[in-house]
């Protein structure tokens, strides 16, 4: 181990050569003595012979060096000595990088976990979702799913595929549990045969759900989530096999799930099998979420050649009872678009993360550029230091070097420093984020993040080490030993860089509180727009459902539930209530319906838009603060008396027969054959996909259906009170005791207000805003920073100047302005070049936007004034410093 | 391992020089490098400090070894002296700088021609 032999013997090797090159010169001192020399003059000769001493050593040493390794170690103790020296200078650049990465680092962890890392599957890159359009069926445009599919559809694609190894459908609903303590209502995820096997996670405990316990008429049976299972069987072995009432039917659990499976990004408690009567299944009932894994090496092309190839086979297949025509849907041009599982799960997120992604990024840059200008400042004032390393034989790129070394040092501790910050800035971003982010919970510092912390910290310390670095190699041929502290005015050259850095931080700055200020803009739009239902504040919402296990006659549904709706009233502060298959913006996937007006004409194939529809009993709309536009609210005497009555938006109204009033005696079905319904009340139209989306047309039926051939009465119900007592826990009380009076076995669930429902689908937006107005802030108070320590230090270089045009008569005044008048027109600049990049780059958040243009004139005058604001401030301050300079110790100083 | 930049010698000659003059005789730095001077009558100009770089070069390949000892002016030098990989180096060098230095002169030749 030669290497490892001159590594500990190259201490003495260094001593032998001084000592050798010590020897040397004597012996050529006591030559020259010799020979008749003085011994000044001989000492002195002999070295003139001998060369530049330190250099000789260095070379000679440099001999048994790794090169770069060691002379970057000398490099960075160097560094680590000047940072030490300079603590003012060291800890805010520090502060400045930190807050720089480890913001960037927080954001990264988000997007690490929720875009970067692949779903918690085994391969997920085999898995799609079973994405079809329809663009032939009318108001399916507004289906937020495309279309899903049907049971027969589900039949058809499992059993005569070529390009799946498993294919199943799910939905996700909810089910009572009861025997188990309080009844409880539970998430559950229906799913057929094929679903648990394409996503492929095994069981923790007991197996799978099978395909003999999809059977309608064999035993009901139920897998558990590993959270329900910790929390009502104490993770239990013993749970498997034992049975649990689910909608007051006994089913035996035959498995659980492990710890942290999803289904896609359903949170739920039991998985339920579908079990469907594949004697009853038609072509229609498109109800159902497709999931399917390709065969290895199956690109998505093939597949959806394969399902396009089957959907003449499933038309072929099934119909829709005796007198239908089952090829009707090839005027749908069903299509399908298969898309990865990923990207079915991460929807529109993605947008908003790379957004503030892209922003946090600019935050850094503008960091970097503070910093550049601390550092520009440093190396002015370490001429004279830098001219010495030169004069005693540093090649210029090895002082160069030492500068980086130096920032990069910097970068790093800095970076060091932000990874802490981000560990604080992740629980809160976990806090702040839209909860139904998928991987939000399982957000971390991985290994990931700290590396791309690492190269963020080393390329941030190059950024900001090359202003200086090479300034420095531009001005060495200049370079003189003279002394540094009196200096000439400062010259325009010499500012250039660090004007130009400020330009550059205006103009990032602009660009983040652009992009902020049109989020605001957009928040406003989304304030001002009438959602459809009033005062979402005092709005209690509670879900109960029905099962027909418990109740199995439909009209004793209908009477329990209008007992309930009593109940409720009567509890003291509540003004009305109702109830409603679903709540608007509440996510839920909408139920469909074609509607046939009887003033309209129909070829025989054709199949009128299909509908938004909903059940609601009398006095919902009133309790939800929904307007009735025309014509009178459903009674309970109809409900009861099963009258052919029905209520439908202001839209529809306004489509079908021209305005609100004329629907009024109008009348419509859902079947070609089923019987009329007289349009009764035309209702305000509700923006029922969240405030961003145009309300959608709905038609209201009552819960009891008029005949009950055609539909069950609707179950599971969300009960809206009014009442300023929402939310308090004596109210949830009596609610739950006003239920539980009617009968004792109903859980409640999903108990919020409607302002929660209404919060949280505006999550996103408002997450944006709040990341984008953080990013603002931190842009605008660097600028200033930047922009005062510029002016600053201009002003104090040119004390000498200032002090010589007050001496000749300028007044006080005249100076302050041509100090502001600097930092306006470098902040001009910036502000004009900022206003152009944002015009284009505020058209990348364009998605996120609502009811205001990217390029929103008013935000951004807002916007330019802000910085111009306060480029002016940041420029009076030490402008008035230099209004305040006395001449005479100015001239006396110099 | 890094070059002596301002050397007016070409990279290699300096080694070459001094394991030559060592092939004579061990010698420490200092008569090594007036050997050097007066043996080329002054006509390279050589820094003398530039041999200590070299002579660290030539001890990490292994091509010299050293040893302090006591001079005979009562003085303590450090005495270099060839090793056997030196010779051969030093053979090696020498024929392939020759065939340069012949190639070299026959362009300039040609070109007087």
């Amino acid at each position: 181990m030669n290497w490892l032999r001159q590594l500990f013997s190259r201490r003495r090797m260094y001593a032998e050569l001084s000592e050798e090159i010590r020897e040397h010169l004597e012996e050529k001192t006591e030559e020259l003595v010799a020979r008749g020399m003085s011994r000044e003059e001989a000492a002195y000769a002999a070295r003139r012979e001998f060369g530049n001493v330190h250099l000789v050593e260095e070379d000679g040493r440099d001999v048994w060096r790794w090169p770069s390794i060691e002379s970057f170690f000398a490099d960075v103790r160097h560094a680590l000595r000047t940072l030490r020296h300079n603590p003012v200078f060291t800890a805010v650049g520090l502060l400045t990088i930190a807050i720089g990465i480890g913001a960037n680092a927080a954001v990264f962890s988000v997007v690490n976990s929720v875009l970067l890392q692949p779903l918690n599957y085994p391969r997920s890159q085999e898995l799609i979702a079973l994405h079809q359009i329809a663009p032939g069926a009318a108001g399916l445009a507004d289906f937020r799913n495309g279309l899903l599919l049907s049971p027969s559809m589900y039949f058809t694609y499992a059993e005569q595929n070529r390009t799946f190894q498993a294919l199943g459908v799910w939905v996700p609903g909810a089910a009572n549990v009861t025997g188990l303590a309080e009844p409880e209502q539970v998430r559950t995820v229906y799913v057929s045969d094929g679903a648990l096997h394409a996503l492929a996670v095994p069981p923790a405990a007991g197996r799978w759900l099978s395909q003999a316990d999809q059977d309608p008429h064999g035993p009901e049976r139920v897998m558990l989530s590993y959270g329900y299972w910790q929390r009502r069987f104490g993770a239990e072995q013993a749970a498997v096999g034992r049975n649990i009432s689910v909608d007051s039917r006994p089913r035996e659990i035959v498995g659980v799930m492990p710890q942290g499976f999803r289904f896609l990004d359903a949170d739920f408690d039991v998985i339920v099998p579908l079990a469907f009567d594949r004697g009853k299944a038609i072509l229609a009932g498109f109800g159902f979420h497709g999931i399917a894994r390709l065969k290895p090496g199956v690109a998505i092309a093939q597949a959806n050649a394969d399902i396009a190839r089957m959907l003449p086979i499933w038309m072929d297949s099934w119909s829709n009872g005796p007198g239908t025509n089952p090829h009707i849907y090839e005027t749908w041009k069903i299509t399908p678009t298969l898309r990865p599982l990923k990207q079915e799960v991460l929807g529109n997120v993605s947008d908003v993360l790379w957004v503030v992604m892209g922003t946090i990024g600019l935050v850094l840059l503008i960091a970097c550029a503070n910093v550049a200008n601390l550092l520009l400042v440093r190396i002015e004032s370490r001429q004279q230091e830098l001219a010495v390393r030169a004069a005693l034989g540093a090649g210029w790129r090895r002082i160069v070097r030492g500068l980086l070394a130096e920032s990069v040092l910097l970068g790093l501790m800095g970076g060091a420093l932000g990874v802490g910050l981000a560990y604080a800035g992740v629980r809160g971003l976990v806090a702040a984020g839209p909860t139904d982010l998928r991987g939000v919970s399982e957000i971390s510092l991985d290994a990931r993040t700290l590396g791309f912390a690492f190269i963020l910290s080393v390329l941030s310390g190059l950024l900001f080490g090359l202003f200086p670095a090479l300034k420095y190699a531009g001005q060495r041929t200049a370079l003189a030993l003279r002394s540094a502290a009196r200096t000439t005015s400062a010259s325009l050259e010499r500012h250039r860089a660090r004007n130009l850095l400020v330009m550059g931080q205006m103009a990032m700055a602009v660009v983040l509180l652009a992009s902020a200020g049109l989020m605001i803009r957009t928040f406003e739009a989304l304030r001002t727009v009438d959602p459809g239902f009033a005062d979402a504040q005092h709005l209690q919402l509670v879900r109960i459902s029905i099962p027909d296990s418990l109740v199995a006659e439909p009209e004793r549904v209908t009477r329990m539930q209008n007992e309930i709706v009593d109940k409720l009233r009567a509890i003291p502060g509540v003004s009305s209530a109702g109830f409603a298959s679903e709540m608007p913006m509440e996510g839920f996937d909408s139920d469909w319906d074609a509607i046939y007006a009887q003033d309209k004409t129909y070829a025989d194939d054709e199949i009128p838009p299909l509908r938004l529809y909903k059940h609601l009993s009398p006095g919902f709309l009133q309790a939800a603060g929904t307007g009735i536009i025309a014509g009178r609210d459903l009674t309970w005497p109809e409900v009861y008396g099963r009258r052919p009555v029905v209520m439908v938006s202001e839209n529809l109204a306004r489509e079908m027969w021209g305005s609100p009033s004329a629907a009024i005696g109008k009348r419509l079905r859902e079947f070609p054959n089923t019987p009329w319904y007289e349009v009764i009340g035309v209702v305000q139209d509700v923006r029922e996909n969240g405030v961003q989306q145009k309300a959608p047309e709905i038609v209201y039926w009552s819960s009891l259906p008029v005949d009950t051939r055609w539909a069950d009465v609707w179950r599971t119900m969300t009960f809206a009170l009014r009442s300023d007592r929402a939310g308090s826990q004596s109210f949830l009380n009596e609610i739950r005791q006003a239920v539980w009076s009617v009968n004792s076995n109903l859980p409640l669930a999903s108990v919020r207000s409607m302002q929660e429902v209404f919060d949280k689908s505006v999550a996103r937006t408002s997450f944006t805003l709040v990341m984008l107005a953080i990013a603002g802030a931190m842009a605008v108070a660097l600028g200033m920073i930047g922009i005062y320590g510029v002016i600053s230090y201009s002003v104090s270089q040119r004390r000498r100047e200032i002090g010589i045009r007050l001496a000749l008569g300028a007044q006080r005044g005249d100076v302050l302005q041509m100090i502001v008048r600097e930092g306006a027109k470098t902040a001009l600049a910036g502000v004009a070049i900022g206003i152009a990049a944002a015009l284009l780059l505020t058209q990348l958040m364009r998605s996120l936007l609502f009811g205001v243009s990217a390029q929103d004139p008013l935000t951004f005058a807002c916007v330019a004034a802000v910085l111009i604001l306060v480029a002016l401030l940041a420029s009076y301050l030490p402008a008035r410093r230099a209004m305040l300079v006395d001449p005479v110790v100015a001239l006396r100083y110099e | 391992m890094k070059n002596n930049s301002k050397r007016d010698l070409f990279p290699g000659a300096l080694e070459m020089m001094i394991l030559r003059t060592l092939r004579g005789q061990p010698l420490h730095g200092y008569a090594l490098v007036q050997h050097i001077k007066r043996t080329s009558r002054d006509l390279l100009q050589i820094e003398e400090g530039s041999l200590y770089p070299a002579l660290q070069r030539l001890l990490k390949a292994e091509l010299v070894k050293a040893d302090w000892s006591v001079s005979s002016t009562n003085r303590r030098v450090r005495t270099y002296r060839l090793t056997a990989a030196g010779a051969k180096h030093l053979l090696r060098q020498v024929s392939s700088f020759e065939r340069m230095l012949e190639g070299i002169t026959r362009v300039l030749a040609t070109g007087e021609s």
